[in-house]
């Protein structure tokens, strides 16, 4: 038997993992797909972008699905704590969301939010976001601290 | 002209031994699953229609008909035919001399070489990056032969790939869950760069509109069926990782 901090571990692990892909996902499907906000491909892009964002997004699918089945053999082993897991999935989808609004937007210049518009506030709104993100995953994660597993 | 029936007969031969492996098998095993047979045939017929029909027809100036045939041929085609199962098969339809030498073939220090993850995974995504930035792609549309050995080499090693990712045949000595996975996310990363390469740098003789929406294509649509890749190989890894006793005793242990 494992014991209960490998659990504890292991829900963050996964929490974190579906967050990133979670994020991951909507970028693609609401930005991309639906506003068409986003660029399939910016011209100013480097190399270096280039390859970071399709080692980012061969990472995302693992990171859901992956996430996702670790979930799964967390309830079948009965280590889920939800608001420990939950808290993790809120701090993946900050931490890929900053990555994104500071490295992959503002560094590589892969694309940005939007085009034709002024885009400081965009920037200022989407980067707050993240943080908000973190700041409140961390304190699930804290309040999760004395919670059981689920039995 | 003559490509194409030579693929026709090609695929007819490979779906008559199957039926025959079949029957074969039956003689002395269960019965092979019939979804299994249903999984073949699709594989063959959608990695056909790279070779001969209209998709075929059309790749010869439309990149994006070019990509729709690359999908089918060397990714969709190869994972519905692994997943039949198609060398289990034929063990269970051969004789015990004849399966003893087919696992000696497969079990050879080449066929080790040619099913690790690592050298599948830069027969397809390397042979992919040859054929789109080099003149490889233009000689393609003026030879015959060449046309033919490209699509030979997309399929084989589309199939190979898949079949080192997933290992839904015997394949031995195994590499762990963790190395498949950490192998694949490079193999997809290289697919997706590519296509974004090819999104600014269209191959020779493709105009840019054509080459974008062919490279679009291309990462989207692989990206659907690496996914469905991924959520098997995540599905298999799970129940590999099941926990050794059941419920019930873990409930009676407490």
């Amino acid at each position: 038997m494992e014991d209960r901090s490998t659990y504890k571990r292991r829900n963050i692990f996964s929490g974190f993992m579906f967050g990133v892909g979670l994020v991951a996902f909507i970028d693609e499907a609401v930005f991309h797909q639906l506003l068409h906000w986003h660029h399939f491909y910016d011209l100013s892009s480097t190399t270096l972008g280039l390859v970071s964002d399709g080692f980012f997004h061969a990472l995302s699918w693992f990171a859901t699905v992956g996430g996702l089945f670790l979930f799964a053999d967390l309830r079948r082993r009965r280590g889920l704590i939800p608001l420990r897991w939950s808290g993790a999935v809120l701090v993946g989808s900050g931490v890929f969301q900053l990555y994104d609004g500071l490295i992959q937007h503002k560094l590589f210049r892969i694309h940005q939010i939007r085009y034709g518009v002024d885009i400081f506030y965009y920037d200022l709104v989407w980067n707050i976001i993240a943080v908000l993100l973190i700041a409140a995953g961390i304190w699930c994660i804290r309040l999760s601290r004395g919670k059981e597993h689920v039995r | 002209m003559y490509v194409e029936r030579l693929a026709l007969i090609i695929a007819s031969c490979c779906i008559l031994s199957y039926l025959l492996a079949m029957k074969y098998s039956a003689k002395r095993f269960k019965t092979w699953p019939l979804r299994k047979l249903v999984l073949f045939v699709s594989g063959i017929v959608i990695g056909l229609q790279a070779v001969a029909g209209p998709i075929a027809m059309h790749a010869h100036h439309s990149f994006v008909y070019h990509m729709i045939g690359h999908l089918l041929l060397g990714m969709l085609g190869p994972l519905l035919l692994i997943l039949s199962q198609p060398v289990t098969l034929l063990l269970r339809a051969l004789s015990q001399s004849g399966a003893r030498s087919v696992s000696r073939v497969f079990r050879s220090r080449y066929a080790r070489f040619l099913i690790h993850p690592i050298t599948a995974a830069v027969l397809n995504i390397g042979g992919l990056w040859l054929l789109y930035t080099t003149h490889l792609f233009h000689l393609m549309h003026e030879s015959a032969l060449v046309s033919m050995l490209v699509h030979l080499h997309v399929f084989a090693a589309g199939y190979l790939f898949t079949l080192a990712m997933l290992y839904t045949d015997p394949v031995p000595y195994r590499k762990s869950y963790l190395y498949r996975v950490i192998v694949f996310v490079f193999a997809l990363a290289g697919h997706g760069i590519l296509s974004k390469y090819l999104y600014a740098n269209p191959p020779m003789g493709i105009a840019p509109a054509d080459a974008r929406q062919g490279a679009m294509l291309m990462y989207y649509g692989g990206d659907l069926i690496d996914l469905t890749i991924i959520v098997i190989l995540c599905w298999q890894w799970y129940q590999a990782a099941a926990p050794k006793t059941s419920l019930s005793a873990a409930k009676a242990a407490e």
